[in-house]
């Protein structure tokens, strides 16, 4: 059994900062990542990450005032005031503290940190280095991490590469650890630590359009969820407008932002036809511009009835190869076009999970010592639709606090390493199921399974839902779940056994998909990300309220929970 | 749909004796198809213990560099058709010890990039706010800062084929980006670490690790700017 202060999941942003804030505190600081950190999804962030410096001259009377009513209005009402306002007054100090560990944003001609508009703000709000800055960012926390992983004047730093946590092992409501799967060897551990932060990032493979890393299953949401820990909102899906055609690669909102126009098969920029992005136009928020794209398409201004266009052409070879390097090499690569002469196909995508592990706004859950932050956690900040370029504070942000009361936790814990008793349990537990599934002769080919539940996501749970939709893609997960407990494996060797890693987050994502389907099918209405079309309006009476979902056997348990509403009153959501 | 033959390296160090190729027959099932989507085609429909990693499937993480037809690059950006061949030969990276398939032990690579000290060290107190940095100097650390640490330098680097402590072209890359950067002020420790027996001097400017690099970056160039730097302070002292 080993045994660490605190165990951080994951190595992306979240993760990362959460554990230099507790080696900061003197405490032995693990991080468990099923990939090397630098290879988390974090490392594809490319727009840029938002803080009211006040660096642009357009932008200069910005205030933490109005990031975080943006913030808000931009969330449909539903993400927690007081956590927002949390985000928003710790942001630039953030930002600084990045740049002062050398994150290389990109400048303004007065050597200030550059800023450039983003949806749901109007003016520039969005810092960022070239169109790289998850890149950027991600790597500066990892020099940082490395830096201290030798360093005699903090506490130790331990980084456990390629092992995916199976489990979370709470005992009467308090935690006790993880367990865990190495790939290199195929053997499960057990891991006693006295508080646990899972930064495990979003779900975007539940689909099969997403812009998400391919890691990115939602097993890190499955995992505590089955140990008890509810998952809130995650009926709330993003789907990003701008997203290539076919691989769904990633187009920076970044590229509308320096000033891209969307343009349909006649040739018009079509979002100055509807009323809710007439004003915004391109840069009106995600939710908004995603459904005005799909009802185009649907209504037949699209091309091959599947995608529109993203037209940089009149920015310039210039501005592009300073501002987007990234988005024209990968249309280079991956369509053969420069978009310097040719206009990009693209299409709405799953983009982000704004729902996720419930969490107060320290990070914590409810169980003790259970902390949650990034993508995977659901505090709320993000409510009904994350603001692009939030999301990368949000980790920033949140890894620290949660590394930090984690850190303040286990200063104050009396029985210090307890649990073992637990954690054998646990491991044995984990072993037996690992046994099992290894040893099945089923008739089911997991892959099969796993590209039903992609597709059943994408028709029936994606930018427009129906009752009946909803309805016929919860009958279809319960029946790929059920078909999941006879899949038999293809291979069962114990090292580097990737058939077992992918097949193992399959179960968990089969559950989490579950979540959202329930979730989405229980809000009968529309608010940010999700939009009925039998229910078109936002219901505030019914459902300014959470989604809390807990596990059992049968499928989740809805609950609603309190939105905080301290500074402002909701509104109807208009640009 | 035309057919692909895919040759791939099989190795599992713990139970064979030698490595061998296994051939797999996959079509060309859509259109723009990467070697990554085929490998995972090949995993998932017709072996399963094929282990090799990934993440991102958009060139951007660093985890799926291999050698593919005579190059190394990232399986996930290389489309089969841009190859010219219906026949595919896969191999894992060089220089680096196969734990499994085209699965290569990273730790000796992050171990020099550890080295050189991968962080910035201003030197003095940081600002209330940003270090200012004009667009000029930010410059001066650009392209290097893109580097995804994939390795496909290292693999290709003749030299590290003969001086396994060789530093290489990565680890170089970043001592150099650090020492670039106006913001960092430690240039004579991050000389002391590369001017040595395996380290700057060793580059025999073959270019091999430019070639390859998927984000076009020039180590052999970072590698020079730092043989200067260590002439000029050896000279003048400064
Ligand atoms: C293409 C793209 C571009 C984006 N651009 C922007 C942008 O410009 N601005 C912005 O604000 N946001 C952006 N986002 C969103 C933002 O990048 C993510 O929300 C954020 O990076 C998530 O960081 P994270 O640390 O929470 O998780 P991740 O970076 O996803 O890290 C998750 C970590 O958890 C580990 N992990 C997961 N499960 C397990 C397990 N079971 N066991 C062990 N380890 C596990 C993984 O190995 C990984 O290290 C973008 C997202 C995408 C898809
Ligand atoms: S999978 Fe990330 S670089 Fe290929």
């Amino acid at each position: 059994m080993k045994y660490h202060d605190v165990i951080i999941v994951g190595g992306g942003l979240a993760g990362l900062r959460a554990a230099i804030e507790v080696n900061m505190h003197n405490l032995r600081a693990a991080v468990l990542s099923k990939v090397y950190p630098i290879r988390s999804h974090s490392i594809a962030a490319q727009g840029g990450i938002n803080a009211p410096l006040g660096n642009h001259p357009r932008g200069s009377y910005d205030s933490w005032e109005r990031h975080a009513f943006d913030t808000v209005k931009g969330s449909d009402y539903l993400a927690d005031q007081d956590a927002v306002v949390r985000m928003i007054k710790d942001a630039s100090a953030r930002i600084f503290e990045m740049e002062h560990w050398g994150c290389p944003f990109s400048r303004t001609p007065d050597g200030k940190i550059a800023q450039r508009p983003f949806g749901g703000a109007g003016f520039p709000r969005t810092c960022f280095a070239a169109d790289k800055t998850g890149h950027m960012l991600l790597h500066t926390l990892f020099e940082q991490a490395v830096k201290y992983e030798s360093a005699a004047e903090r506490g130790e730093m331990k980084i456990y590469n390629e092992w995916i946590v199976t489990s979370l092992v709470v005992e009467n409501g308090v935690c006790r650890g993880v367990i865990a799967l190495e790939l290199a060897t195929g053997k499960l551990e057990a891991f006693k630590a006295d508080a646990v932060i899972f930064a495990t990032g979003g779900a975007g493979r539940l689909y099969s359009n997403s812009t998400n890393a391919l890691i990115n299953t939602g097993m890190g949401m499955a995992v505590p969820y089955w140990a008890g820990v509810p998952l809130k909102d995650m009926e709330f899906v993003q789907f990003h407008p701008t997203t290539l055609y076919g691989s769904n690669i990633l187009m920076t909102e970044g590229a509308r932002g320096e000033g891209g126009y969307l343009t349909n098969n006649k040739g018009d920029r079509f979002t100055a036809n509807y009323a809710d992005s007439r004003k915004a136009m391109e840069v009106a928020p995600r939710d908004i511009v995603a459904r005005n794209m799909t009802t185009e398409i649907l209504e037949g201004r699209g091309f091959e009835d599947a995608y529109l266009l993203l037209d940089l052409r009149h920015l310039g070879e210039e501005k592009i190869a300073t501002r987007l390097p990234g988005i024209r090499d990968i249309c280079q690569k991956f369509l053969g076009i420069d978009p310097v002469d040719q206009p990009i196909p693209v299409q709405p995508g799953q983009h982000y999970t704004m729902g996720g592990i419930d969490c107060d706004k320290d990070g914590l859950s409810k169980v003790k010592g259970f902390y949650a932050a990034g993508e995977a956690a659901c505090v709320s900040v993000h409510g009904g639709n994350r603001l692009g370029g939030n999301s990368l504070l949000d980790t920033i942000v949140f890894g620290k606090i949660a590394g930090e009361h984690a850190s303040d936790y286990v200063v104050g814990k009396a029985d210090l390493g307890a649990g073992d008793k637990a954690l054998e349990d646990a491991l044995a537990r984990e072993e037996e199921k690992l046994k099992k599934l290894l040893s099945s002769t089923g008739s089911e080919d997991p892959s099969v399974i796993k590209e039903e539940m992609q597709k059943a996501m994408k028709d029936d749970v994606g930018i427009f839902r129906t009752k009946e939709q909803l309805g016929r893609a919860l009958q279809r997960i319960r029946e790929l779940r059920d078909r999941y407990k006879k899949i038999r494996l293809k291979h069962t060797g114990a090292k580097y056994n990737y058939d077992l890693m992918w097949n193992i987050e399959l179960g968990g994502s089969l559950d989490v998909a579950e979540v959202i389907v329930a979730g989405a099918l229980a809000r009968e209405e529309s608010r940010g990300s999700h939009f009925r079309r039998d229910f078109p309006k936002r219901d505030d009476e019914k459902f300014l309220k959470h989604t809390l979902a807990y596990y059992t056997p049968d499928g989740p348990r809805l609950e609603q929970s309190n939105v905080n509403l301290d500074h402002w009153a909701p509104k109807e959501r208009k640009y | 749909m035309a057919d692909i033959t895919f040759k791939v390296f099989r190795f599992d160090p713990g139970t064979d004796s030698a490595p061998r190729f296994d051939t797999f027959v996959a079509p060309l099932f859509k259109k723009g198809l990467t070697v990554l989507e085929a490998l995972f085609y090949i995993q998932e429909k017709l072996d399963g213990s094929l282990a090799f990693r990934a993440s991102c499937r958009e060139g951007v993480c660093g985890s799926c560099a291999m050698h593919i037809n005579g190059k190394y690059r990232l399986a996930c950006e290389t489309q089969v058709s841009e190859l010219g061949s219906d026949g595919v030969i896969v191999q894992p990276l060089g220089h680096l010890k196969v734990l499994r398939d085209l699965v290569v032990d990273m730790e000796p690579f992050f171990a020099k990039y550890k080295y050189i000290k991968p962080y910035l060290m201003p030197g003095s107190p940081s600002p209330e706010r940003e270090w200012p940095q004009t667009v000029g100097e930010h410059a001066k650390v650009m392209p290097s800062i893109d580097c995804i640490l994939c390795a496909c330098c290292h693999a290709s680097c003749t030299v590290t084929a003969t001086d396994p402590d060789y530093l290489g072209p990565a680890a170089l890359l970043w001592a150099d980006r650090f020492a670039r950067d106006s913001r960092d002020n430690s240039l004579d420790e991050r000389l002391r670490l590369v001017d040595q027996l395996h380290g700057i001097w060793r580059c025999h400017t073959i270019f091999s690790c430019q070639e390859v690099c998927p984000k076009d970056l020039d180590p052999t160039g970072c590698i020079a700017d730092l043989k200067r730097k260590a002439m000029k302070r050896k000279l003048f002292g400064h």
